[in-house]
């Protein structure tokens, strides 16, 4: 049941997910591996998709990935399932929020999870970096072909200006315009090369 | 933590519209909402007090799930009860719901023309640029010590190596953190 499923995988993902954004993508990443819902390029596509349209990114690939697979009513399980588990703890924190703050249970797990944070991040960067450097397998072969080297001067290009604190969106943009640049000069530049 | 008084002239309606509103002008999420939040909710309407905002960032960090759901929920919850932190959560999530699913029919079709596969092959490599600041970002932030690097670490490589289950990854750090923050309160006590 596919419903059940969509609904089931992004309550968990809603309930385990601290520090929200892309901490949650190895979450995702799983969950979507696990159930052959796409591949992992379509899955980073759709991050950049996300950072270009508003709200958070935890609802939208909820919907999209709801959408691709099950179609309207699977978008609205999935999204429905990600937002419960926040639903529900405000709703009770709200009640009690002072023994909440002062609680050490609360800020000893907290502890936990903010450097366990950073280790997901991390995890993203390998995954990623897998897909746009290596798509076809890591090996040293695959370090000289025309898509390796391009991906390699766009990365760092943009590693530059998003550190210079350049807009996401207009990374996006640029990175765009150099990938579709990068793919049509190809049959011109290997033949100079 | 009572309901509030100056959420007298708050309608469940009103609620619904404002967070609609913030759903639909907050791009990439998290942070870069509590501004809009404050300005449309505290500043603007009084339904909260500038120390709920605060409040607000602090259950936000405690606690899962998305900073806009958290605090969409506890602004609702708070001026309007349990109708109210429906009515707010329904309009925070409604832009993304409408926008990603009309834009889902339209990219299917679209990532079969060749120069869009060629735009996300570069874009691939701009969100990984993305994702390197946000790791950045998040490590500035973090408190800094033994534990703290053991668990980012443990965390690390379990879940980019050794394919454990990510979920358990999560749990446990969160029960490291615990166990380990215990123990250090029992040493400053004795």
């Amino acid at each position: 049941m596919i419903y059940l499923e969509l609904f089931w995988s992004f309550f968990k993902i809603g309930a385990f997910t601290f520090g929200g954004g892309y901490a949650m993508f190895p979450l995702i990443q799983q969950a979507v591996e696990t159930h052959g819902w796409m591949s992992d390029a379509a899955l980073i596509n759709f991050v950049a998709v996300s950072e270009s349209t508003p709200g958070p990114f935890a609802v939208n690939v909820s919907t999209y990935i709801g959408r691709e697979t099950g179609g309207l009513f699977g978008a609205f399980c999935a999204t429905l399932g990600v937002v419960l588990p926040s639903f529900i703890v405000i709703l009770i924190v709200a009640k009690c929020f002072e023994q909440f703050k002062t609680n050490r249970i609360v800020s000893g797990c907290m502890s936990g999870l903010r450097p366990a944070v950073i280790g997901l991040i991390g995890a993203a960067v390998v995954s990623v970096g897998t897909t746009v450097f290596f798509p076809s397998g890591i090996s040293i072969q695959n370090m000289i072909t025309y898509s390796f080297i391009t991906s390699l001067i766009i990365f760092i290009l943009m590693l530059i200006l998003v550190f210079r604190k350049m807009h996401p969106i207009i990374i996006i943009l640029i990175s765009a315009v150099l990938g579709i640049g990068c793919g049509y000069l190809q049959p011109a530049l290997i033949q100079i090369l | 933590m009572d309901i509030h008084d100056n959420g007298k002239d708050a309608t469940i309606f009103s609620l619904f519209t404002v967070f609609l509103k913030i759903g639909a002008f907050t791009f990439g999420g998290g942070y870069a909402m509590i501004p809009l939040i404050q300005k449309e909710t505290a500043e603007t309407r009084h339904w909260i007090t500038d120390s709920d905002i605060l409040d607000i960032v602090a259950i936000a960090e405690s606690t899962p799930g998305p900073i806009a759901i958290n605090s969409a929920t506890f602004v609702g919850y708070k001026t309007k009860g349990f109708a109210g932190a429906f009515a707010a959560t329904t309009g925070v999530v409604l832009p993304s719901f409408i926008v990603i699913t009309a834009i889902s029919y339209v990219l299917d079709k679209f990532q079969s023309i060749q120069a869009v596969q060629f735009a996300f092959n570069g874009v691939r490599a701009g969100v990984l640029a993305l994702i390197i600041k946000a790791l950045y970002s998040m490590y500035k932030q973090c408190p800094k010590s033994l534990v703290a690097y053991i668990i980012a670490a443990a965390a690390f490589l379990t879940v980019a190596f050794l394919k454990v289950n990510v979920l358990a990854v999560i749990a446990s750090c969160a029960g490291a953190g615990l166990i380990s923050s215990l123990l250090i309160a029992r040493r400053i006590h004795s």
